[in-house]
């Protein structure tokens, strides 16, 4: 699976027709920026593509840009580069005029190296909400011109009679991570909804780089977001084993996906009762409660660990899918795709249950499409978009998935996605334990030598939606700079624009709906 | 006197049933009958920590809202047994005894000036406002029906098994659980277990309240549940004493006949009461809490409903049609 890349260079593009992959840096063409530009828009312009990442690494005394584009139907990604002298900081014409989605890294880019994009709309920091100096700063050794520092942020305003604000956060009631949210509201309506993240920095990629140890980087990656250790931890022995040359075996392979699936199952499965609990439905909380427990404690017999922490590594595992494993992992998922099919059909065939769900917080393909949604959230709006089938990665590439999606784009059809998607995921697991041989006896490898001036970036569809990691080594082979990329990344605008002209009483229904990750995005 | 005394009494119960039920319904044990009262208690014995942006009418509104509750009380009929301070037309003074409850109420959570208790405020308020027509149709019925304008006369006129009381019964019925259930923010319109701000109707104007503040407005909404439980019972304990009189009396005195009926009548007063809670458990556990926008759309219906009632008795007492 994981032989050369395919390289495939037409007209200054490296195009890639595998995940992950690795390419020399000198074989990166580095663009002019208008040239870089042109292409974006050419490759933006098709609904079907999507920006992966755009993000800058400093590399000597210049910073090297690197954007990877992904073509959802054309099956390939697409990485683009240009490069600017680091000092003076550079000046560059924003993409996000031309491309919404793009608004996103841009910001990052500033707040993390300084370069201003002239035209962008909306400037804001994306994680420093302090900005007394910035906590990203601190992870790159840069210091910001004073210019720059928004102290104190002035959040959006809307005048007039009836209007008036709510602020909601940093620190919530409950069990909700730390996020501001602040409502501009006409009565009960809200008008507009401006999200400050970043209250749980942690220096994640800088970490990356420091920790030399490659136990210590699983550990991390799967720290990244609670929720989502599988498969950030997917994303990250990928691109370690692509980046080592080293080839997981068959059945390696097929245990991460397994791992990965029981992750996605028992996610949903429990945001299902989460979206019964914000309704007051307390027959579906209770019941999708309890079969969450099944699920995640069957992830626990099999690696010790109820979120599955600890299973996925480097080259092998500590915890090979033995068959005893491997019969109660199957008569589990076959009582809680019993219990499941049961009070689905509850749930959504409960006028009550029905009347909170339909038509609320709508998105509709257009937007999540401007916005560059990925994974459930544009599923669920009717765009399809999944790294399982679009860019297949460890047994995905033998396994033929046909990714669910719901045009509706309202609350339902994310609960909705959610039933489906718990479905196909037992498909997966069962077809994959018959089809695989388990005689996984691989231990992890920890030591790397890896390959001196390289990019490499894998992508993982995690439950969601698209995790990407990425890693630039140096001159000596060892990991300069790492980028991390939670689905969350995208999705919280899809979030801002749902609430739009909904009820302020909805705004945790819709939060919830989306599930999306506070310390995914805050790094 | 007995009807206060009893709706106290069934106020220990009250709250630990529902709870229980909602456990049960939910396929847990749950937490012992008295759980609720506990907790309360232990708020007895803490103090109060107060905002500094609040004044005076913050600190006097749960000691408002509870005396009025208590006052409430006072008027609660029990067949047989005058109540403390009942007169012609007392129910006009028990509905607004608990509007001027939930008056200070909402001006004290207006007083802490957070968005969110404003909002949860004037969700109140409105819930209030479109409550009260409905109460009042209902018992301009009743009074209709029966002749009478105190809740003592009423209820004692109003014979349950009568000729066609039985439909206004049901209809009184089902109006007292729906307002009870609206007054104290329960389900449908409100969902007291929910930890998230921006759809909480009661809750949230109680956040900044803490320690014997708080255990007042939780008494006081304990207590609030019963004196609707309590009404709603009067429906069902026979009126007069005729039929022990045609089976217990021929042998015994005239007290002790009076005494069997008290005692009989108390009896369905607790079991209307366990039944209520048991009922309002059940509902809560099986059904999504409304729409917020929905909610006024389904408190009106509350008041047509009465209003049906009304024209009914209207046209059965030949009032409207001779």
């Amino acid at each position: 699976m994981f032989t050369l890349p395919e390289l495939i260079f037409a007209t200054s593009l490296t195009m890639f027709k595998v995940n992950p992959f690795i390419v020399p840096l000198d074989d990166i063409p580095v663009l002019d920026y208008p040239e870089f530009r042109d292409k974006v828009n050419d490759l933006m312009a098709d609904e079907g593509c999507h920006c992966v990442t755009y993000h800058a690494v400093p590399l000597g005394a210049a910073l090297r840009f690197f954007c990877c584009i992904a073509s959802d139907h054309e099956k390939k990604l697409i990485l683009l580069s240009h490069e600017q002298k680091a000092s003076p900081l550079p000046v560059l014409d924003s993409l996000t005029l031309s491309h919404i989605s793009f608004h996103m890294f841009e910001r990052e880019i500033r707040e993390q190296y300084g370069v201003e994009f002239t035209g962008h709309p909306w400037m804001k920091p994306v994680r420093s909400h302090n900005l007394d100096g910035g906590c990203i700063m601190q992870d790159t050794g840069m210091s910001p011109p004073s210019s720059r520092i928004l102290h104190p942020y002035s959040f959006y305003s809307i005048e007039g009679e009836g209007v008036h604000e709510v602020g909601v956060g940093p620190i919530h009631a409950g069990i909700i991570e730390p996020g501001y949210f602040r409502f501009s509201c006409n009565g009960e309506k809200v008008l507009h909804l401006e999200i400050q993240l970043g209250f749980q920095h942690r220096g994640i990629e800088k970490l990356f780089v420091e920790k030399q140890s490659g136990i210590q980087r699983a550990i991390l990656a799967e720290s990244i977001a609670g929720d989502t250790a599988v498969g950030h931890s997917v994303a990250h022995a990928q691109l370690m084993e692509t980046l080592s040359g080293i080839t997981p075996s068959p059945a390696l392979q097929c245990e991460r996906i397994i791992a990965l699936e029981l992750e996605r199952i028992a996610v949903h499965i429990g945001d299902s009762a989460a979206l019964c609990t914000d309704i007051a439905y307390q027959f579906g909380q209770v019941v999708n409660e309890a079969l969450r427990t099944i699920v995640i404690n069957t992830t626990q017999s099999w690696c010790g660990n109820r979120f599955g922490k600890g299973l996925v590594r480097t080259g092998g595992s500590h915890y090979p899918l033995i068959e005893g494993i491997a019969g109660m992992l199957l008569s589990n998922l076959k009582e809680v795709e019993e219990r499941y099919a049961l009070i689905t059909h509850e749930m959504f065939t409960n006028p009550s249950v029905l009347s909170r769900f339909e038509g609320i917080g709508k998105v509709s393909a257009h937007q999540a499409g401007m916005i560059g949604a990925v994974g459930m959230a544009s599923r669920s709006s009717g765009v399809k978009r999944d790294i399982r089938w679009s860019h297949p990665f460890q047994a995905f590439s033998k396994y033929s998935y046909e990714p669910v999606t719901l045009h509706q784009g309202d609350v339902w059809a994310r609960a909705m996605l959610r039933k489906l998607e718990v479905e196909k995921s037992m498909q997966i697991i069962r077809d994959l334990l018959g089809g695989c041989e388990f005689e996984n006896r691989h231990v992890p490898v920890y030591d790397f030598s890896l390959p001196a001036s390289s990019f490499i970036l894998s992508l993982a569809e995690g439950w969601r939606g698209e995790i990407m990691q990425s890693a630039v080594t140096g001159e000596k082979g060892n990991i300069i700079h790492y980028k991390v990329k939670d689905p969350s990344f995208h999705n919280w605008m899809a979030l801002a624009v749902a609430v739009r002209n909904q009820e302020i009483s909805d705004f945790p229904l819709c939060n919830k709906s989306y599930n999306l990750s506070y310390c995914g995005f805050d790094l | 006197m007995t009807g206060a005394l009893l709706a106290i009494v069934s106020a220990i119960f009250f709250p630990g049933i529902i709870l229980r039920v909602k456990s049960i319904a939910g396929g847990r044990k749950g937490p012992g009958i008295l759980q609720p009262w506990k907790n309360i208690f232990l708020l007895f014995r803490k103090s109060s920590v107060f905002s500094t942006t609040t004044s005076f009418v913050f600190r006097l509104a749960p000691a408002v809202y509870f005396a009025t509750i208590c006052c409430a009380l006072m008027l609660l009929p029990f067949p047989g047994i005058p109540s403390v301070m009942g007169f012609e037309g007392d129910f006009i003074l028990f509905a607004y005894l608990l509007a001027l409850g939930k008056l200070l109420f909402i001006l004290g959570a207006m007083d802490t000036g957070s968005s969110f208790e404003g909002m949860g405020a004037n969700r109140e308020a409105l819930y209030s406002m479109l409550t009260e027509p409905a109460f009042f149709i209902l018992f301009g019925t009743l009074a209709l029906l029966s002749g009478h304008l105190s809740m003592q006369d009423i209820f004692s006129h109003f014979q349950f098994a009568g000729e066609f009381s039985l439909i206004t019964g049901a209809i009184a019925i089902y109006l007292l659980v729906q307002i009870a259930m609206i007054e104290n923010s329960r389900m449908p319109v409100d969902d007291p277990k929910t930890h998230l701000e921006l759809t909480m109707v009661h809750e949230v104007m109680i956040l900044d309240y803490s320690g014997v503040d708080l255990a007042l407005i939780q008494t006081g909404t304990n207590l609030k549940f019963v004196l609707y439980g309590g009404l709603i019972a009067n429906f069902f304990m026979p009126v007069n004493t005729y039929w022990l009189s045609a089976t217990a009396a021929v042998h015994s005195s005239p007290f002790t006949v009076q005494m069997l009926a008290v005692l009989v009548n108390a009896l369905i007063f607790l079991v209307v009461q366990a039944v209520f809670s048991a009922a309002i458990g059940l509902m809560e556990s099986f059904r999504a809490r409304k729409k917020l926008a929905k909610n006024p759309q389904f408190i009106v219906t509350l008041s047509s409903i009465a209003l049906i009632g009304f024209i009914l008795v209207l046209l059965l007492t030949r009032n409207l049609i001779r």
